[in-house]
């Protein structure tokens, strides 16, 4: 079997940036070990200097499952989304890199399907969708749905990225391509995550899309503000103009 | 190529068959001056018909938050058994 056979060879970095995940990291652990028994894998948490003791628990995980397993690359303050998977990518030993949240609202239960998806197709990059038969949200109320469905029309009829969900930020890359791509990214939040995707889509990479569900934060607060939509709607201009 | 640039393009040459049909009069000249008010209108209508479908068959999935529940029980329940101390809440 030559799928098998790559998947032994195969190596996955997991990197979960975190900020304040005390509980969530552990339950989030957990799972990724639950869920993925047949692959080779390393998880990198990248923690942001949390006041609220989360390193402290990455380390009693590490006694558990193995320091070589769990990587706690941390920074001494709050940098930033981008330049945290930059910083969790010169850490990674593996070929394929997965990037989560940690809050619980990416299920650890879908990384089989990004990687055999990957397998099967031989794509760059695999991204977990919310829009399509199979996945789903939970947690919006009636604004917080009619503002993404918006955002997602304005962005597919200006941009025509070739995916459907563009905010998301489950997703799993070769490694040279994340590489090649978050170097020129700038964006910030959820922009972060669709200008990854669209330059991405542009440099002509392979882009396979999974079906992914998202369980809005069960342990602490999401927000989205009016200020988060002028942000987005800046974002893309933005890409509207340089992609 | 920029991605405005296509956009641009395409409007560039919606106005050029516009010009042409004002020019040939191939349809009344009254018709052809109000193209371009059906034409952002429909473009509206495309947009709002976008949304509306999709907030119709917005998927949602209530299961997986009872799922979620019981992951995070189970997940607990294995963490405090070796040892590691999360907090209750």
């Amino acid at each position: 079997m030559d799928g098998q056979h790559q998947k032994q060879k195969n190596k996955y970095s997991i990197i979960v940036p975190t900020y304040n995940e005390r509980l969530n990291i552990g339950l989030i652990v957990y799972l990724i070990f639950k869920h993925l028994r047949d692959a080779d894998f390393e998880i990198i948490i990248v923690d942001d200097g949390s006041p609220d003791g989360t390193q402290d628990v990455v380390k009693q995980l590490q006694q558990v499952y193995g320091e070589d397993r769990i990587l706690l690359r941390a920074r001494p303050r709050k940098l930033g989304l981008g330049t945290a998977y930059i910083h969790g990518i010169k850490h990674a030993s593996g070929n394929f890199v997965v990037i989560m949240d940690a809050d619980l609202s990416h299920h650890p239960k879908y990384l089989p399907s990004f990687i055999s998806k990957q397998l099967e197709t031989g794509a760059d990059i695999v991204t977990g969708t919310r829009y399509v038969k199979g996945g789903g949200v939970h947690g919006w109320n009636l604004m917080r749905k009619l503002t993404s469905r918006g955002a997602n029309v304005l962005a597919q009829t200006l941009l025509w990225p070739g995916v459907s969900d563009l905010t998301g930020s489950f997703r799993l890359y070769r490694k040279s391509v994340l590489e090649d791509i978050i170097s020129c990214c700038v964006s910030k939040g959820y922009v972060f995550q669709m200008e990854m995707i669209v330059r991405a889509s542009r440099k002509g990479y392979h882009i396979k899309e999974v079906p992914i569900t998202f369980v809005d934060r069960v342990f602490g607060s999401s927000k989205l503000g009016g200020s988060e939509i002028v942000e987005y709607l800046k974002g893309l201009a933005y890409l509207l103009v340089t992609t | 190529m920029k991605h405005i640039v296509k956009i641009l393009a395409l409007v560039v040459a919606i106005t050029v068959l516009w010009i042409g049909l004002l020019q040939t009069s191939v349809i009344p000249d009254s018709y052809t001056w109000l193209l371009p008010i059906y034409f952002v209108v429909s473009l509206g209508c495309y947009g709002l018909l976008m949304v509306g479908v999709g907030l119709m068959n917005f998927p949602t999935c209530p299961q997986e938050a009872l799922l979620l529940q019981k992951d995070i029980v189970e997940a607990k329940e294995y963490l405090k058994q070796k040892g590691v101390n999360l907090p209750l809440n």
